[in-house]
């Protein structure tokens, strides 16, 4: 645009007008900056758009996974945690289980608990493990369906037995033999996870509540029942109440156990579907009664006595949380060394006494018995022959099943 | 700094415009100093645009990767799938913003005027909670308004949840897990978006108004209606922007305050792109907020005729 300058203006009169061409509202808006930047965006996506970016399948082909082990000059490695998964000292400084490792092997561990939810973790370690690089972690900590989604995808290294020899004589037969990972080759659990009914007795007036109907028929409990967002456990206990098998269940099952939560859903007997965060409001007695994990019900009978489980009739789900040795990670015989230490019965003890979980060691009871009576003695931390046979795990599902029933359990919990 | 009297020589000629070509180097300065924004812009904002957009009209799973094939039914798919959760984004956001703006604005107001010495330290309260993190803040709501609590307990005996509840802002005599928890907990988590953007455009109006105003015979309601209002409209626009934008994408005061029936946009987003892994479905979900948003917010600014946003 031409600039209009009359000369019948004196020259203040003309600096004043172009100062305000230059930097008044005339020039240099917040808007024409954004209109230019948004044409630029645009132009530049357009054109990337045209060539046409997409996403590389994610699976690794091949023998992608192993990786040059620096174990041996490297004395240390990285392993990646649940939060409070990890026996601590008083002053919650040390953690002695993995003292203990260091003080014997002369291999240093550098612990994070930075793994809070699966699904975000896998989001965030997806990418460089699609890429062929190193995730900076040597040993990582997930659910069993995420520990078969990497091995599927090529993103875990083979363990080595002979480096393994406790973790082999002691897994538990319960834990042996997964379907997505036969043999253990790729995985050993940290611990086991018995998804189970829990209820606040005092919400529910001294009532029990031991069964999934319950939990979704009983007009009494309207509006105060909580399920869990991990799609394996709620449809899990819901297809073990049809009388389904959860390891060998087919689509129309799965439809069915929708179907049966939808309704409850529906009539607003549900309240919502919760990670973690269900314990607080249990406790409080705002949720009655839900599906629950057990060890976090081992917690809170700590500190409420009305807090109650019930193991249904008809069973109950057990799912497990995995060591995996990510693809290219550098320390794997570190890691594998690690993984042995907690195959150790007294170490094993050590652990289950703190974080309250089903320990997948055989051999614990003695150890255990010596640290608290109680805890060797509580069922939801070492299972006796009936209530490991009552346990069932969900079957491993192909990624088509597992993108559908996501997709649908989605639906069911609102989003 | 001290100020020094100017040399009284003054030239009687008004000084040369300055030389054309200085003038062209002026000019670009303030586009040099744009250019690290622009850059963190492209490279933060532009780009992972583009890639976003990219993967909306890609088809293709995790394992096999996905390829862009231009499936524009992608979004009227999502649309049509979701579109209960956008409109609950935009009433839930829309009401908390309202809300926002009827809390916030006396605030804000009893802190430019009125406040005095105190004015500091009730920046300072508005600005505390920002201290403690956005989740735990949003937990502290479970338990302010937990089912047995005190706040229930007085909502209920003062029949006001029969009112809610009737309005079917809440069930029976419960809050949580309702859509008035989800809003409270909006509300509450964006007034300060909405207070220091009001303060500092009411802050700015000189008194000197007010007491003319007064002098025209203007009773204070008046004044308020004909200088102040009209004067903050500034901080108004920015301070609902800023808080409709990122409730209306929110979904942390969903997830814990809701229940099934108050899922918002921002669940549907995550669940997609973590849990379903469809991520063409996500990217176009967020285009879509992204748009309505961006459609709102242009009607509106045109409507409140502002153009400074502070």
């Amino acid at each position: 645009m031409e600039q209009y300058e009359p000369d019948r203006l004196s020259g203040a009169q003309l600096a004043a007008m172009r100062r305000s061409l230059t930097s008044g509202r005339g020039a240099l808006t917040r808007r024409s900056m954004l209109r230019a930047t948004g044409v630029g965006a645009l132009t530049i996506g357009g054109l990337a758009g045209l060539s046409g970016c997409g996403i590389p399948p994610a699976k690794r082909e091949g023998d992608g996974p192993a990786s040059t082990d620096h174990s041996a000059d490297e004395k240390r490695v990285v392993f990646s945690n649940w939060t409070e998964y990890m026996d601590v000292s008083e002053d919650e400084k040390h953690y002695p289980t993995l003292e203990a490792f260091t003080k014997r092997t002369g291999i240093s561990v550098k612990y994070t608990a930075d793994i809070n939810d699966n699904v975000e973790f896998f989001g965030k370690i997806q990418p460089q493990l699609a890429a062929g690089q190193d995730t900076g972690r040597d040993l990582i900590c997930v659910t069993d369906w995420l520990a078969a989604r990497m091995i599927r995808l090529g993103y875990a290294q083979k363990l080595d037995p002979s480096r393994l020899p406790h973790a082999f004589a002691n897994l538990s037969d319960q834990f042996r033999s997964p379907d997505w990972d036969p043999g253990r080759a790729h995985s050993y659990p940290w611990t086991g996870i018995p998804t189970v009914i829990a209820y606040n007795a005092k919400a529910t007036g001294g009532r029990t509540v031991d069964s999934v109907s319950q939990l979704l028929d009983d007009p009494r409990l309207k509006g105060r029942v909580a399920f869990l967002s991990e799609m394996r456990d709620s449809i899990g206990m819901t297809l073990l109440d049809l009388g389904k098998d959860p390891g060998s269940f087919t689509d129309d099952d799965f439809d069915a156990a929708i179907a049966r939560i939808q309704k409850a859903v529906d009539k607003k007997q549900i309240r919502r579907f919760t990670g973690n965060d269900y314990t607080a409001d249990l406790d409080k007695g705002d949720i009655a009664a839900c599906v629950a994990w057990a060890g976090d019900i081992v917690q809170l009978q700590h500190d409420n006595p009305d807090i109650k489980f019930a193991i249904p009739r008809s069973g109950y789900i057990i799912s497990s949380d995995n060591l995996l040795v990510p693809a290219k990670a550098r320390h794997k015989t570190n890691a594998e060394k690690l993984i042995d230490h907690y195959y150790q019965p007294p170490v094993a003890a050590q652990l289950a006494a703190y974080i309250n979980y089903v320990c997948p060691v055989d051999g614990v009871r003695a150890e255990l018995t010596k640290i608290d009576k109680s805890m060797a003695d509580n069922t939801l931390i070492l299972p006796d022959a009936a209530m490991a046979a009552a346990s069932h795990a969900f079957r491993s599902l192909s990624a088509e099943e597992e993108t559908a029933y996501e997709q649908k359990f989605a639906k069911l919990i609102g989003a | 700094m001290t100020i020094t009297e100017a040399p009284p020589a003054a030239p009687a000629t008004p000084p040369e415009p300055p030389v054309r070509k200085a003038s062209t180097r002026k000019r670009l300065v303030p586009y040099w100093l744009l250019l690290p924004g622009i850059l963190w812009l492209l490279v933060f904002f532009a780009l992972p645009m583009v890639y976003q957009a990219s993967t909306s009209v890609q088809t293709g799973s995790l394992e096999k990767g996905f390829q862009v094939t231009w499936h524009f039914a992608t979004y009227w798919d999502a649309l049509q799938e979701y579109y209960p959760q956008f409109v609950r984004s935009l009433l839930y956001a829309g009401t908390a913003t309202i809300l926002c703006l009827l809390l916030g604005y006396p605030l804000a107001y009893l802190i430019a005027f009125k406040a005095g010495r105190w004015r500091n330290l009730l920046l300072v309260l508005v600005i505390a909670p920002f201290f403690t993190s956005f989740l735990i803040r949003t937990l502290a709501w479970k338990t302010i308004l937990a089912d047995g609590g005190t706040v229930v307990g007085i909502l209920d005996s003062l029949h006001v949840l029969d009112v809610t509840s009737w309005l079917g802002w809440t069930e029976g005599n419960r809050v949580l897990a309702t859509p008035m928890a989800v809003v409270c907990g909006l509300t509450y988590n964006f007034l300060p978006f909405m207070i220091l953007p009001l303060y500092t455009s009411l802050e700015r109006i000189d008194g000197r108004l007010h007491e003319a105003a007064g002098d025209l015979y203007a009773r204070p309601l008046t004044t308020f209606r004909k200088v102040t209002f009209p004067l903050s409209m500034p901080g108004v626009v920015s301070g609902t922007l800023l808080t409709f934008i990122p409730a209306s994408g929110d979904y942390v005061n969903a997830e814990l305050l809701g229940s099934t029936d108050t899922k918002m946009v921002g669940s549907v987003i995550q669940t997609q792109f973590l849990r379903v892994l469809d991520y063409p479905t996500a990217a176009a979900l967020s285009f879509i907020l992204m748009a309505i948003v961006l459609l709102m917010v242009t009607f509106y600014i045109r409507r409140a005729g502002t153009e400074d946003l502070v």
